[in-house]
């Protein structure tokens, strides 16, 4: 007669379950930020942002188009110190160094941080110059190394098998899906130890942003991620912590399971279920 | 916590297809307390019309789970619902599911009862009145709270199961002695103690209910342990011969 | 923050037929007379074009003979070719193509990598706008005031630095409207890599814009090649073989406008040779600028 706490327990576990899967565990900081403000100007784009990107893991960052996400992605590599104008206070922290810094030393962070860009950007250039252009710029490499490099970045980038007849050719004939995966195979031949994607699939067709999920999930064994979308499942799909954003303010960071069953914050909530945004 | 009112969907059609869920949740709850009533009211009339009723309706009830189920599956493929959207969808889908185990608890204890019906009554039937009313005001006040959104009030039908089992704990005994008594007893008795079983069962499927709707309004879980009285399962008689 | 999307019943009476079809036979009508005058305003330029052309194909081929290209400007009545004018051009026009590019391509880099949005910037841009639309005659009297009175005499090399200073503006905007044209994402990939500035735009921007800056220099040789006023005043002419850059140097254009002037009837169909050479040479350059821009999208 004991089945009636049997099933009572089944019962409970069925949604112990989701619960337990989103007390996921996040790794120990790789990134630090703390009390971050970012100016364009005199419009003041992020507010005091807090919060940790865990090692070897994907964060994810989403909010409707002007919260500051985007922002956030380009203080991390200081590309917004290609501008005038744009500025940025508080503290991100990567490897004891503080990336706001005005005395940061550019060059050697953005080879610690790569950039994937929305739109695939390959250069003017043979398949193999594109990936050899960025080790060339932190590295001096034998004529081999560099033949084993670009071999290793296009294999990690899961495109070796398409292009390895035809390095010599330009990298301005490939597909889009296939550019784009040129692309994250010459940011991680630099070997940084943090990769940024800005919205990466959403120039691409279905298969290709499945081929570039999984290949998201593939490269986080090695690479800190963070990743930009306005694809809601996306962040579902391939993050392990996900930030949400709101007007320049960071609502709400929780394990993505949680996130996206069970949100704390009412406006987390209705972005999400699609109420607003 | 983002539960109390929502704004609505973007899409307007979304939120229609949500309120159809929930209506047909309610009109699934709506039935299942009418089978158990009706069940109960049967065996204490020993009404074998009723009870046959109650035997022919439960199809409507397997009927209305998977019309819930397929359309919960629907909802899944076309909206990819989030958050709380998708906590409801799931705790339809399951309650469906709890609503269709206690259709089938009714079901055979209206066979039963027609059995019984043939048999010389025993002892008093009002145990199992007062258990059944019980169970069924739970019932209700959990699909009340499916419908309103009320995880205060799926808490207290949660906590209010306790009486149930304390009620089937009397019930257990009483049948016992009287099957000491009186092995002619023992059909009877056998019988009668299915469907205090059947309604005691009845009651963890609708605690079931209530902890899936408090999951879909809070997200978080009741705790693992919930308050119980039922310890048949520990008890042991011995005939006053021995 | 809800948006309502269920629009009331469709304002306004019911369309009435008959106005509908007035309005259609006034569009009609309208359109009609609007094309007609464009088509007409077309037909009177390209008859003048038409006109030119057919006038220097007949009256140019009529003349052309290998002497043309084999022999020095002469004598009238002696025979003479345009070879010291063809070549003289071909030596100013390359020099001056050659000096005008690379300061053209450093103005243009520096104005669409490093000034952007600058107030040096943006005048510099005025100036060389103003420089590219200047008449090319003042910029002769200004080579002529610089060079050719310190140097106390016309020569080759005023006519280059004339001719470059032409190049200049033409090669500043086509190499500054084609580094416009990269997308700044390009720039960031290159700069992501964690690329020193000068390297984005020696090896990913140039390279990209190349075939559009390769188009504006042909274009300015297209331009140059043909410049008269400038050569008046600082190369002057000459009628005799010479390639020696300090001494004054003949040139096509200077040739037509001295032989078309003259009276005398070989003279005037060797000028009509080199204008229809001028032509042609023109003619190709830009065909080969069209095609490198179709190739390049």
């Amino acid at each position: 007669m004991s089945t009636t706490t049997d099933t009572q327990a089944a019962a409970t576990q069925g949604f112990g379950g989701v619960q337990a899967r989103s007390e996921a565990v996040l790794n120990a900081p790789r990134i630090a930020i703390r009390n971050l403000d970012f100016f364009y100007g005199d419009n003041r784009a992020l507010k005091a942002i807090d919060f940790d990107i865990p090692d070897r893991q994907v964060t994810g960052m989403i909010g409707p188009s002007g919260c500051g996400k985007s922002t956030l992605l380009r203080v991390l590599n200081r590309m917004y110190s290609l501008y005038p104008g744009q500025r940025a206070t508080g503290e991100a922290m990567l490897d004891g160094m503080n990336i706001v810094a005005p005395d940061c030393d550019l060059n050697a962070l953005r080879a610690k941080v790569g950039m994937v860009f929305q739109k695939p950007t390959p250069f003017p250039m043979t398949i193999y110059e594109n990936i050899a252009f960025g080790v060339r710029l932190h590295e001096k490499l034998s004529k081999a190394q560099m033949d084993e490099r670009v071999e290793w970045a296009l294999t990690r980038a899961a495109i070796w098998e398409e292009v390895k007849d035809r390095l010599d050719t330009s990298a301005l004939g490939l597909s889009g899906g296939q550019q784009q995966r040129l692309c994250i195979a010459r940011t991680i031949a630099v070997r940084p130890e943090v990769i940024l994607f800005d919205e990466p699939t959403s120039a691409l067709d279905p298969i290709s942003t499945l081929k570039i999920e999984e290949l998201i999930d593939e490269l986080k064994r090695d690479f800190t991620i963070v990743i930009v979308t306005h694809n809601m499942q996306q962040a579902a799909r391939c993050a392990d912590q996900v930030a949400f954003f709101y007007l320049g303010e960071l609502i709400e960071v929780a394990p993505a399971a949680q996130m996206f069953t069970a949100p704390k914050h009412a406006k987390t909530q209705e972005y999400i279920t699609g109420r607003f945004g | 916590m983002p539960t109390e009112t929502l704004p609505e969907h973007i899409v307007k059609s979304y939120d229609e297809d949500l309120r159809h869920l929930r209506d047909m949740t309610a009109r699934m709850g709506g039935l299942a307390e009418r089978q158990v009533a009706d069940a109960t009211r049967a065996l204490v009339r020993r009404d074998t019309e009723l009870a046959t009723e109650v035997v022919q309706r439960d199809a409507q009830i397997d009927a209305l789970e998977r019309e819930i189920e397929s359309f919960c599956v629907r909802l899944i493929a076309l909206r990819q619902p989030m958050a709380q959207d998708l906590r409801v969808i799931i705790a339809a889908m399951k309650a469906s599911n709890d609503l269709e185990r206690i259709g089938d608890y009714a079901r055979n204890a209206a066979k039963r009862a027609i059995v019984l019906a043939s048999l010389p009554a025993i002892g008093s039937l009002a145990g199992f009145e007062r258990m059944a009313q019980l169970v069924q005001e739970n019932l209700k006040a959990a699909m009340d709270a499916f419908v309103t959104d009320d995880a205060e009030a799926a808490r207290a039908v949660w906590e209010a199961d306790e009486p149930v089992d304390a009620i089937y704990n009397g019930i257990f005994r009483e049948l016992l002695t009287f099957m000491m008594e009186d092995p002619r007893n023992i059909t009877a008795a056998t019988h009668m103690l299915f469907i205090a079983k059947n309604l005691e069962r009845i009651g963890d499927h609708t605690t079931n209910i209530a902890e899936r709707i408090y999951y879909a309004v809070r997200g978080d879980t009741l705790p693992e342990e919930r308050p119980k009285a039922d310890q048949s399962a520990y008890a042991v008689v011995r005939p006053a011969g021995e | 923050m809800s948006l309502s999307l269920t629009a009331g019943a469709v304002p306004g009476p019911r369309k009435d037929p008959s106005v509908a079809a007035a309005l259609g036979r006034r569009r009609k009508r309208v359109n009609l007379i609007v094309k007609v005058l464009c088509v007409a305003a077309t037909l009177i330029g390209l008859a003048f074009l038409a006109s030119i052309l057919v006038t220097l194909t007949y009256r140019g081929f009529e003349a052309m003979s290998l002497r043309v290209f084999t022999h020095v400007t002469a004598a009238p009545g002696s025979d003479g070719g345009l070879l010291n004018a063809i070549v003289g051009s071909l030596i100013q026009a390359t020099l001056g193509t050659m000096i005008g590019t690379p300061i053209g391509m450093l103005v243009g880099t520096y104005l669409a990598e490093y000034a952007r949005g600058s107030k040096l910037g943006n005048l510099v841009r005025f100036v060389s706008d103003i420089l590219l639309s200047a008449p090319s005659i003042l910029i002769g009297l200004f080579v002529y005031t610089i060079i050719v009175l310190p140097m106390g005499g016309f020569s080759g090399w005023a006519g280059v630095v004339a001719l470059a200073i032409i190049v200049i503006p033409v090669v500043v905007r086509t190499t500054e409207d084609m580094l416009t044209l990269i997308p700044n994402t390009l720039r960031e990939a290159v700069m992501g890599l964690g690329a020193p500035k000068w390297k984005m735009i020696v090896f990913v921007c140039w390279k990209s814009a190349r075939a559009g800056i390769i188009t504006g220099v042909l274009l300015a040789v297209a331009r140059v090649a043909g410049e008269t006023a400038p050569l008046l005043f600082t190369s002057l002419g000459n009628n005799t073989w010479s390639t020696d850059l300090m001494k004054p140097m003949s040139s096509l254009p200077v040739t037509i406008y001295a032989f078309a002037a003259s009276p005398f009837e070989d003279w005037i169909a060797l000028a009509w040779a080199g204008a229809l050479l001028i032509t042609l040479g023109v003619l190709g350059l830009n065909i080969l600028a069209r095609t490198l821009l179709r190739n390049r999208t």
